[in-house]
């Protein structure tokens, strides 16, 4: 009745399904209609055109922080190290976008790279560390995390500016904002990033799928001992995941920094950009599309949320503990899977 | 030929004489005929008195019938073998008992009494154990701590180790197992471990033991072992279901033989009426030949030179301490010796995957001292791993990409860092055909094959790479005799073709038959050199035991 596909497509749809009812239950307990919550959220997301372009515009760091999260996962990593990846993304590009001046074609993937670059090179650390010295990668980047943080908001108040609690804004010739994408959406903070998550979703999928350099990460996390039996370079591999991973939390800062705010305030804490991805690989399971896909749900989550306690009186807390239920059953997906068996063998 | 060790100490005991090869078949089949026949008087008083029958037992996977149509009914007190091929289906059958898959037809009944088994849970309270090739032990438990997991005897609501422990010891004594209650997993050796397995299902009171290929992983000793526990079971009511492919054992211990051919039961015998000839006929579907045919090799230049070799374990124990080792082109040599006396360092020392202290490896006169895996793969060695989940499969892969896992960057399977899937799966396709691996496709994922075909295909992989020098270590474990008969026809042709061989094995018969040279290990030295045709299985086994005096040799 159900192939193997059709299962691993199922599962999450009914997880969100069952996250949603389960959401629907709490708000009635607390008194409110959950019909006018949903309908709320709904019109949150997509009620007119500026909160659409900001759904769409609060999607995009999430794919790609969740893509980046999934392609450790993919080598047997967990890089909890997202969220500092970010920051030092969204650092670099800021500096880079307004500390020079170039012609756009030059300045502006310049300053991309220099995000991917920065969270490359935090992903790296974590990554030597546990191929030379078999630290593990969630102790490390749990704590460069920390070292993100707090460093970036040293170096804004003191190198980028003298005291001051903002960045300068990157120039024209770098920001990956556009009048025309603002005008359509009635002035949203929507920009050309989206288009940036997308193509870095396809060429996580083909690194991964199709190149000899994909296969050897797919094996070496499956199988360490194999892999090295079969003559990888385990270390090598370990350190080029992690270094790939932090890339795309990279670029997840780049949007910000180029895109959504044009510049890059101190943060007294995490973004939390990075921390969700964990949820939306998870979600996603792992792969590139399903990554993408579970971003958007997050995305309309969270910015449907906003309008909830005007439009419906339900607070947003609420749609955190939703959010939460919806990743349980993902994360509890066994007992979907079980209960679908199941009906198969009654079906028969 | 391949009659073996045990039966052979046997015949040797009851001759009064060691072996005499052309000689033993006939008398092996009079003894078992006299041994059988008793056997099945005695169990005559329990006839028609089944413990357990599945009746037209029907288990498809996607792509594949696993089973079909397929009658197994075992009496009391008995041991009852289960034969088949590599895939014919018989631990998806074995699986479908305990509970672990439910059959999409057929019937099961335990004791007279029709059963719904839903999950192991409920084949353990209608007195069904089983204990899978791959153990379910925790390693930093102690033996009790394993057995009493999920059934603890409390005292005042805490866990009463101490009753436990007796209990434990009580049991072990009953059945002759000798396993020490307090001592930690990881410490005890493989043939205790599933010691401690059988006991796990005693002590949850199974009378009903369900054994999926539990001499695959045993030393010869340690066979002879399980065999005297299982006969000690049977004489307390326990029924036993033993899968295995060396025929000698089901003609030493079983009372009836179901056989399985490609999913399709083919019906019951009564051990004492057949002879290995027959049931490996019966499982095939054709006439099996028992000895290896091969002409006298000849050796020509050294491909493999090891001089004066130290490797320590992963504890720091030095466990090669100064071998020297010589395999010509041409030429087979066996390593024979005792499970722990420095064969599996030896081999990941040549192989790069462990770090060599000091000493030289030569492959065709390079030196591949601590060399990369992969740059020694690449001057043309092959290696069929001992541990072929650990080390010789990506479980998760499908198994037509497990069969590039060390060629996949060259240029035949990618083109500028793409993989060529057209190329990758054409090529398993035919690897999959010559070597005869069952599966329902090159797509399947490995983790699904039977573990024999999981290691045909290792071995099709390695040896289709056609290397100078092919290290094969325990290549025939878990194969069926079919398989067995093939894979040796395969190193032997290799050898014809001009490569060198090295092949390490525990099974003496295989030593004996394939070798063209015997390189006896023991205590991390090659303490002799002997031709298989000037020495017997007892001088080998004195050899091997460490005893100075060289017979024959
Ligand atoms: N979980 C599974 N999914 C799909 N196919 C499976 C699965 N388990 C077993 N099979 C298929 O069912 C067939 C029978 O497998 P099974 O493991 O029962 O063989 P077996 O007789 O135990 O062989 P062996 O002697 O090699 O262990 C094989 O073709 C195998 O590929
Ligand atoms: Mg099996």
């Amino acid at each position: 009745m159900f192939s193997n596909r059709m299962f691993n497509i199922l599962v999450p749809i009914i997880s969100v399904f069952l996250g949603l009812v389960a959401g629907a239950i709490i708000m009635l307990g607390f008194g409110y209609n959950p019909i006018r919550g949903y309908i709320a959220l709904i019109d949150g997301a997509f009620g007119n055109a500026y909160f659409t372009g900001e759904t769409i515009r609060r999607v995009t760091p999430y794919i790609l922080t969740g893509l980046a999260v999934a392609f450790a996962f993919r080598a047997g990593l967990f890089n909890i190290g997202a969220e500092g990846q970010v920051i030092v993304g969204w650092l670099a590009a800021v500096w880079v976008g307004s500390s020079m001046e170039a012609p756009m074609i030059i300045h502006l993937p310049l300053a991309i790279l220099a995000a991917a670059v920065a969270g490359g090179l935090w992903g790296f650390v974590p990554g030597i560390l546990k191929a030379k010295l078999g630290v593990h990668e969630v102790i490390i980047t749990i704590m460069m995390n920390y070292i993100a943080l707090f460093l970036t908001n040293h170096l804004i108040r003191n190198v980028l500016t003298e005291t001051k609690d903002t960045t300068d804004r990157v120039l024209e010739s770098a920001s990956l904002a556009s009048n025309w994408i603002m005008e359509i959406t009635s002035f949203s903070r929507l920009h050309w990033g989206l288009l940036i998550a997308l193509a870095a979703a396809v060429i996580m999928w083909f690194l991964l799928e199709k190149t000899t350099t994909g296969y050897e990460l797919r094996s070496v996390g499956y199988n360490r001992h194999a892999s090295e039996y079969a003559g990888m370079k385990v270390g090598k591999n370990i350190v080029l995941a992690m270094v790939i991973s932090g890339g795309f939390a990279g670029l997840a800062g780049a949007m910000e920094g180029l895109g959504t705010f044009g510049y890059m305030p101190t943060h007294s804490s995490f973004t939390n950009i990075g921390f969700d991805g964990i949820a939306v690989a998870l979600l996603g399971g792992n792969a590139a599309f399903g990554t993408v896909i579970a971003a958007f749900l997050f995305g309309v989550l969270k910015e449907g949320s906003l309008n909830m306690p005007t439009e419906a009186g339900v607070p947003s807390e609420l749609v955190e503990i939703v959010i939460a239920l919806i990743i349980f059953f993902v994360a509890s997906s066994y007992i979907i899977r079980w209960a679908l068996l199941s009906l198969k063998k009654e079906g028969k | 030929m391949k009659m073996n060790v045990m039966m052979e100490d046997i015949t040797g005991k009851m001759l009064g004489e060691s072996s005499n090869e052309e000689r033993i078949p006939d008398f092996h089949l009079a003894i078992f005929f006299v041994r059988s026949f008793k056997m099945s008087k005695k169990g005559v008083g329990f006839l028609e008195n089944y413990v357990v029958e599945m009746l037209n037992i029907r288990k498809e996977f996607p792509g594949i019938v696993a089973n079909n149509n397929i009658n197994l009914q075992v009496k009391q007190g008995e041991i009852h073998a289960l034969l088949g091929e590599n895939g014919a289906g018989k631990s998806t059958l074995m699986n479908v008992l305990f509970g672990l898959y439910q059959p999409e037809k057929g019937e099961i009944k335990v004791k007279g009494k029709k059963v719904h088994i839903t999950d192991p849970n409920v084949a353990n309270e209608l007195g069904i154990g089983m204990v899978h090739q791959h153990f379910m032990l925790v390693d930093t438990f102690s033996v009790t701590q394993n057995i009493i997991l999920g059934s603890e005897p409390r005292k005042y609501g805490m866990i009463d180790i101490k009753r436990a422990e007796k209990e434990v010891m009580e049991l072990s004594e009953r059945y002759g197992l000798k396993v020490d209650p307090k001592a930690k997993i990881r410490d005890i050796s493989v043939g205790m471990q599933q010691r401690v397995e059988i006991l796990k299902t005693l002590y949850r009171g199974a009378d009903v033991l369900i054994l999926d290929e539990p001499t695959a992983v045993l030393t010869p000793q340690e066979i002879k072992e399980l065999i005297a526990i299982m006969k000690s079971l049977i004489k307390e009511g326990i029924s036993i279901i033993l899968i295995t492919h060396k025929l000698k054992e089901i003609m030493e211990v079983c009372d009836r033989c179901t056989v399985i051919r490609k999913g399709e039961g083919i019906g019951t015998v009564n051990v004492a009426e057949s002879s290995p000839n027959e049931l490996a006929s019966l499982m095939v579907g054709r006439e099996i030949s028992f000895t290896t045919e091969k002409t006298p090799a000849t050796p020509k230049d050294n491909i493999l030179t090891i001089e004066n070799l130290r490797v320590k374990d992963s504890r720091g124990v030095e466990m090669v301490k100064g071998l020297g080792l010589e395999v010509k082109a041409g030429e087979i040599v066996g390593i024979a010796g005792v499970d722990g006396n420095g064969q599996s360092e030896l081999i990941e020392a040549i192989t790069g995957l462990s770090k060599v202290e000091s000493g030289k490896i030569l492959l065709n006169d390079k030196d591949i001292t601590n060399m990369s895996p992969r740059k020694i793969t690449e001057s043309g060695l092959s290696h069929i791993p001992q541990d072929r989940h650990k080390f010789g499969l990506v479980l998760d892969f499908p198994i037509g990409e497990n069969m590039v896992l060390q060629t996949y960057y060259q240029k035949t399977f990618s083109k500028n860092g793409v993989l060529s899937f057209n190329r990758i799966y054409d090529h398993a396709k035919k690897l999959i055909k010559e070597y005869d691996v069952r599966t329902p496709s090159e797509y399947t994922k490995a983790r699904a094959l039977s573990g024999g075909n999981q290691q045909k295909a290792i071995i099709a992989r390695e040896v289709d790479r056609s290397p100078d020098l092919i290290i094969a270590a325990q290549p025939t474990r878990g194969l069926d005799v079919g398989a067995i008969e093939f894979i040796h026809q395969k190193l032997i042709e290799e050898r014809d073709k001009g490569r060198a061989v090295l092949l390490i094995s525990f099974e003496l018969d295989e030593i004996m038959n394939v070798s063209d040279r015997i390189a006896v290990m023991f205590d991390g030295n090659i303490v002799a050199n002997v031709k298989p045709e000037e020495i017997n299985e007892q001088e080998l086994g004195l050899l091997m035991a460490g005893s100075k005096k060289v017979g024959g040799a």
